[in-house]
């Protein structure tokens, strides 16, 4: 007798977010089946990686993830162009981070000329995340909305603190929306609804459950990112079935396994080698959680997972 | 069904107050009113009560037993506050109730004073080491509890098991292995075992407008499942007695004429047996 591989099937659906135009505009989300399970039902779109820039140069980074962007970094222009032209990032993610008051507390208008400036440059889609201060994101985001209008961009990171006037400014120029919650699947069901009730659409929203590294909470962000993607598929709850962004860079490249160099701890081996198996580890378990939208930093790291990517699909 | 009225708690402001300055009335008053919807039992809540427990425990007893003529749940941690209330307690009303036991070491001379005052104990289902995961689980450590209470003398009917209702905002699996754990603790003796919940701190965390119809819902639905007593607002209960009917009709598949009301029902059942993900806008969804 011939084996038939057993088969779950599942209610609901991931939508299906097009960011970006023209022929470069990328796609991710809309499939029925739980990740990299395509034998159960459809997986339209491949998870998408957005390279990560920001607005200053990166003297916050470490200096092992510094060192592929050098000659770049100093101008988020360039920086940007160096992703698209050099590394074929699909998509980019300019963090103003910048703009937060302990840093260089750069005015709105200033970052709006920064999304200005990057967006006249590049072609792929461009995702603009604030500095992560609820109070400043509200009015750095409403800028950057108008500065970035039609450009059909991701803004971020809506959280329950500023969710109204952020999901208003991505309403009025038609960008795509992410929204923020801590480590709890039932505060992001929440900030969804509470969203949506404001007249904005669930197909434009993109669920960050927060992301943390390996070793730092990995396992919190994978177990809410799953529970989530199983309310969406096995209950079809409407409210959690927007793709699901793993951010995971920033996190990543701020632990100390990431930092520390070989001299220090010669146990753990060379320190950049390290540095990228931790970022795409993280990435790649995360990709297993349910993730579709991934934000990296290494261009090593970014390989690997996008090479993980193609074997999977 | 016994509904051991709950309003007599430290944690609210209006009675802490009351008793710091030792002040009867406000305590008197929320007596009478709970006695007056239908509780059988008062529940005193004096907290850990590390300062003073024994003097304010004995004031509780017999400042609600002076206007209410029913036997009072003590719920404390401070076993000295549990003795000094047994040794006031009017029996003539009903055997005391303790609140409570489980299966930590430190918690066992508990039964003990229930063994040595006749008194009922809850059997709270929880050990050392965290929180039960299941109902499987719940029911293992009340094994143990049952198998503690013959050792120290206590009748097994004279024990009530507690299986640790949590809230549904933050863990909400657990409303669900709650049920089913009171379920099973019937099966485990012959005649079945006492059961009792705290069932407010199922919606604990809620948007008030959300707690009352949490609450009420949950309990019918243990209600159902077999449940003995309950700590709880005898006035929400007696609305929950009111609305069985629907309850138990959305229950059973039946559509009832009141289309809000079905929605509601519907949503709510839903979210306690874990078919819906819980979010504080459920019924708005």
């Amino acid at each position: 007798m011939a084996f038939t591989a057993p088969k779950e099937t599942y209610s609901g659906k991931v939508y299906n977010v097009t960011i970006g135009t023209g022929d470069r505009a990328a796609s991710f989300g809309g499939e029925n089946v739980l990740p990299f399970l395509p034998f159960e039902g459809t997986i339209p779109n491949k998870p998408l990686i957005a390279y990560e820039i920001q607005d200053v140069p990166p003297t916050d980074w470490p200096e092992n993830v510094q060192k592929p962007f050098s000659s770049v970094s100093g101008d988020p222009v360039t920086w940007a162009k160096f992703c698209q032209d050099t590394l074929k990032a699909k998509a980019i993610a300019l963090r103003l981070i910048g703009t937060h008051p302990d840093r260089e507390n750069r005015s709105p208008e200033d970052a709006a000329k920064t999304v200005k400036d990057v967006l006249s440059a590049i072609n792929v889609p461009l995702i603009i995340l604030g500095s992560n201060n609820a109070e400043k994101d509200a009015p750095v985001l409403i800028a950057a909305a108008e500065a970035a209008k039609d450009r059909n961009c991701i803004l971020g990171k809506a959280q329950e603190a500023n969710y109204k006037t952020i999901a208003a400014a991505a309403m009025a120029n038609n960008h795509k929306l992410i929204a923020m919650s801590e480590l709890d699947i039932n505060l992001s069901k929440q900030l969804n609804i509470l969203i949506t009730q404001m007249g904005f659409d669930k197909e434009r929203l993109i669920t960050d459950p927060m992301c943390s590294a390996l070793g730092y909470g990995l396992e919190y962000t994978y177990s809410v990112m799953e529970r989530i993607r199983l309310a969406a598929l096995t209950q079809n709850d409407l409210t959690m079935q927007p793709p699901l962004l793993a951010d995971v860079g920033m996190y990543v490249w701020k632990i100390k396994e990431t930092q520390a160099p070989e001299s220090d701890v010669p146990l753990w081996g060379n320190a950049e080698e390290r540095g990228i198996a931790w970022e795409a580890t993280t990435a790649a378990a995360l990709l297993m959680a349910g993730a579709e939208l991934l934000i990296m930093r290494h261009p090593k790291a970014v390989e690997a997972v996008g090479k993980l990517i193609e074997e999977l699909i | 069904m016994l509904i051991i009225g709950e309003k007599l708690s430290i944690i609210a402001k209006r009675v802490r107050e009351a008793m710091i300055k030792k002040d009867k009335g406000p305590i008197q008053e929320i007596a009478i009113s709970q006695w007056k919807a239908g509780a059988g039992m008062i529940d005193a809540n004096i907290g850990p009560a590390e300062d003073g427990g024994e003097d304010l425990m004995q004031w509780m007893v017999t400042t609600i037993q002076e206007v209410v003529s029913l036997p009072i749940c003590l719920d404390t941690t401070n076993a000295k506050a549990i003795e000094a209330g047994l040794k006031v307690h009017n029996n003539q009303w009903g055997k005391p109730l303790i609140n409570s036991t489980s299966n930590d070491p430190e918690r066992f001379p508990i039964l003990e004073l229930g063994a040595k005052y006749n008194a009922h104990v809850i059997g709270l289902t929880v050990g050392k080491g965290g929180l039960p995961a299941d109902a499987e689980e719940r029911a293992a450590i009340a094994a143990e509890i049952m198998g503690r209470a013959m050792e120290y003398g206590v009748p097994l009917e004279d024990i009530y098991l507690d299986p640790l209702v949590l809230q549904i905002a933050t863990s909400q699996d657990h409303a669900r292995h709650v049920i089913k754990a009171i379920a099973m603790f019937q099966e485990m003796n012959d005649p079945p075992m006492k059961t009792v919940v705290g069932l407010s701190n199922i919606s604990n965390g809620c948007p008030k407008a959300l707690r009352p119809i949490l609450n009420k819902h949950y309990f019918i639905m243990l209600m159902n499942a077999g449940l003995t007593a309950a700590i709880a607002d005898a006035h929400e209960m007696a609305e929950a007695v009111q609305e069985k009917k629907m309850i138990d009709d959305v229950l059973a598949g039946k559509k009832i004429d009141d289309a809000k009301k079905m929605t509601e029902i519907t949503k709510t059942i839903d979210v306690i047996m874990g078919k819906t993900l819980y979010a504080h806008s459920y019924l708005e969804m």
